[in-house]
């Protein structure tokens, strides 16, 4: 059998696969986190919370609606996008005009609503969310084994990721959007309605929040928690590669994720907080990030 | 010629300011002596703990303008470092093992300011935050935390060789002492010319640099001032409840003690030591009653409140009031 370092290859490439998958989630919750941050200027730290909101949305729907796992891939980020629709225009438009800590602070208040009041419904034991019939099973590599489930995550995440970076990049509500990012004031004075692109986009970041998490929920135990401990990793992730461009955020996800498989194969003690040590390094080493710009 | 004459009209207000401050430290000494006849000495130390923690806490936001989201690290980390201490060397003293717990924390502290502070606003707070999950990690793995048990049995032993602790009431009046000198050191840091400074870069931290201050050692010594008491607290805290868990390494204790500062007004003297108590006291009521299980949602909840309509806390509000009904 080949062996790479010690390690038997089906083992390597598995483990490099699942940190893949990883920071294919690191990924889309970054890349929200930064369409967010952009326009609004805040840190969304409601983002966990919608991301277990979305899992919990395909997971209700399934038991008590019937709404299989590909409408509930559309459905649940309409319905949590359109919740956060909601949470910007009630609550976050009234302190916009505030340091934007106060826009911390809310989000962080919010997370603990909507994680508590589903600790209170569902414990935090988790739940199994099936995995749809087509993706069951797997394809032989020759090297490893794909599970077809995982390679689903990891195509429909990238695919999704592009037509995000397409839209800002190429589009003109794009475009727009990038204008509100470098001067809301100058777009609104041409005649741009600032205030309803800035709740259409705290919207769409928090709808890849769901997203990811309606991907997630055949992976993992769904469970109110599940968020909070991701989004804490993806703020490391955000620091490692800074706020400002959309394929860096991409990238960094990703290749944290491969950082954090391969950790898990040669010394797994350190798996869990691999991140956070490049985090230091990168601080270290370039303060800004690994794609911003020094402020 | 009297004194009155030659002050002018900004000294007169200082000083008015400064009475008016003496006036609250002595309420505040009188009270703390005679609350524990009137309340449950236990429960009167965890406030004051908090309080502490709160107050080391307030003096990053409400003065250095820095929102730490990682101030849990170094509650445990005092916690831990005095719990193990005096667990396993009987001839420690508790002051000692509070000493020696306070320090780590001070290190740990500046190990953190030095690095978060390279970040600035909302990135600093999530590099706090991601360091102290760093450190949270650490703790649930190495073996001298106990790990997910905790450390427990923790002796309070005899203040200075001498004085035991085993009573509430001896413990009670030895937390207050810990207490004061933390608010001492605060306050004197707050109002001495290096507190004005750092007060400066909050509001404008470009104007500070060119005036010529070093903005980043002035940041990183109140990080290492602050990480410093609240590593007091975390290891007072240890020797009054006699254990150390990982209840005070977890992220959701660095957003409490942002609600207890926030809650009570940030940027004041007294709001962090009313918003300890206010959060303390609800939790003990809530935790008591059938709403025990909704005290996450219900902390969430005042959290959403206050960022919305009661920003400057119950303390700022107070201040607001009067300044508008008797200037």
């Amino acid at each position: 059998m080949t062996m790479i370092f010690g390690v038997p290859l089906a083992v390597f490439m598995g483990q490099l696969l699942l940190g893949l998958i990883n920071g294919a989630f690191y990924a889309l919750l970054s890349l929200g986190l930064a369409v967010i941050f952009g326009l609004l200027k805040i840190v969304n730290f409601a983002h966990g919370a919608m991301y277990m909101l979305g899992a919990f949305a395909a997971l209700l729907g399934m038991r008590y609606l019937g709404i299989n796992y590909w409408a509930a891939l559309l459905l649940a980020p309409l319905l949590v996008g359109g919740f956060g629709m909601l949470i910007e225009r009630f609550m976050l438009r009234r302190i916009g005009h505030l340091d934007h800590l106060y826009g911390l602070l809310l989000t962080f208040g919010l997370a603990l609503i909507f994680e508590g009041t589903l600790v209170n419904f569902f414990g935090v034991s988790g739940a199994r969310y099936p995995t749809p019939e087509v993706l069951q099973g797997g394809f032989q590599l020759g090297f490893m084994f794909l599970p077809a489930y995982r390679a689903w995550v990891l195509a429909a995440a990238l695919v999704v990721c592009l037509f995000t970076w397409f839209m800002i990049e190429r589009t003109r509500l794009g475009a727009y959007l990038r204008a509100g990012t470098e001067n809301p004031a100058l777009m609104q004075a041409f005649g741009v309605n600032v205030p309803l692109l800035v709740t259409l986009t705290y919207g769409f970041g928090v709808a890849l929040a769901a997203f990811a998490g309606v991907l997630a929920a055949p992976l993992y135990p769904v469970s109110p928690t599940m968020g909070s401990s991701l989004l804490i990793v993806v703020f490391a992730v955000v620091v490692i590669g800074g706020m400002g461009s959309i394929l860096g955020a991409v990238l960094t996800g990703l290749g944290m994720g491969l950082i954090e498989g391969l950790t898990k194969v040669y010394y797994p003690e350190a798996a869990n907080t691999v991140i956070f040590l490049v985090m230091i390094l990168v601080l270290l080493l370039r303060p800004a990030g690994l794609f911003g710009k020094e402020a | 010629m009297s004194t009155t004459q030659t002050l002018t009209p900004t000294m007169k207000r200082q000083r008015r300011a400064n009475l008016r401050r003496n006036a609250f430290y002595l309420i505040l000494i009188v009270v703390g002596m005679v609350a524990p006849f009137l309340a449950y000495p236990v429960f009167l130390m965890k406030v004051l703990c908090f309080a502490l923690f709160a107050c080391a806490f307030n003096l990053l936001l409400g003065y250095a303008g820095l929102l730490s989201f990682g101030h849990a690290a170094f509650l445990a980390t005092g916690g831990y470092i005095t719990g193990y201490l005096l667990a396993s060397y009987p001839a420690m003293t508790p002051e000692m093992g509070i000493i020696a717990g306070t320090l780590a924390a001070v290190v740990l502290g500046a190990a953190f300011g030095a690095l978060s502070i390279r970040r600035q606003g909302i990135y600093f707070a999530m590099v706090t935050l991601a360091l102290a999950q760093l450190v949270y990690f650490a703790y649930v793995q190495s073996p001298f935390t106990g790990g997910e048990d905790g450390l427990h049995g923790v002796p309070r032993g005899e203040l200075f060789g001498i004085i035991s602790l085993r009573s509430n009431l001896a413990m009670y009046y030895f937390v207050f002492a810990v207490f004061l000198i933390g608010f001492a050191i605060i306050q004197r840091a707050v109002h001495s010319p290096y507190g004005q400074v750092l007060k400066a870069i909050r509001e404008n931290e470009p104007r500070a640099v060119s005036l010529g201050y070093n903005v980043d050692a002035y940041k990183l010594v109140a990080f290492i001032l602050s990480a410093g008491i609240a590593g007091l607290a975390g290891s007072t805290k240890t020797v009054v409840f006699q254990l150390a868990s990982l209840t005070d390494a977890h992220w959701h204790m660095s957003g409490e003690v942002i609600l207890m500062t926030l809650l009570g007004g940030v940027g004041t003297l007294f709001g962090p030591i009313m918003g300890a108590g206010i959060v303390v006291s609800l939790q003990h009521m809530l935790g008591q009653s059938p709403l025990g299980n909704w005290v996450s949602v219900i902390l969430g909840v005042i959290f959403v409140v206050c960022v919305l309509s009661f920003r400057s806390g119950i303390v700022g509000e107070i201040n607001k009031m009067y300044h508008k009904n008797f200037k």
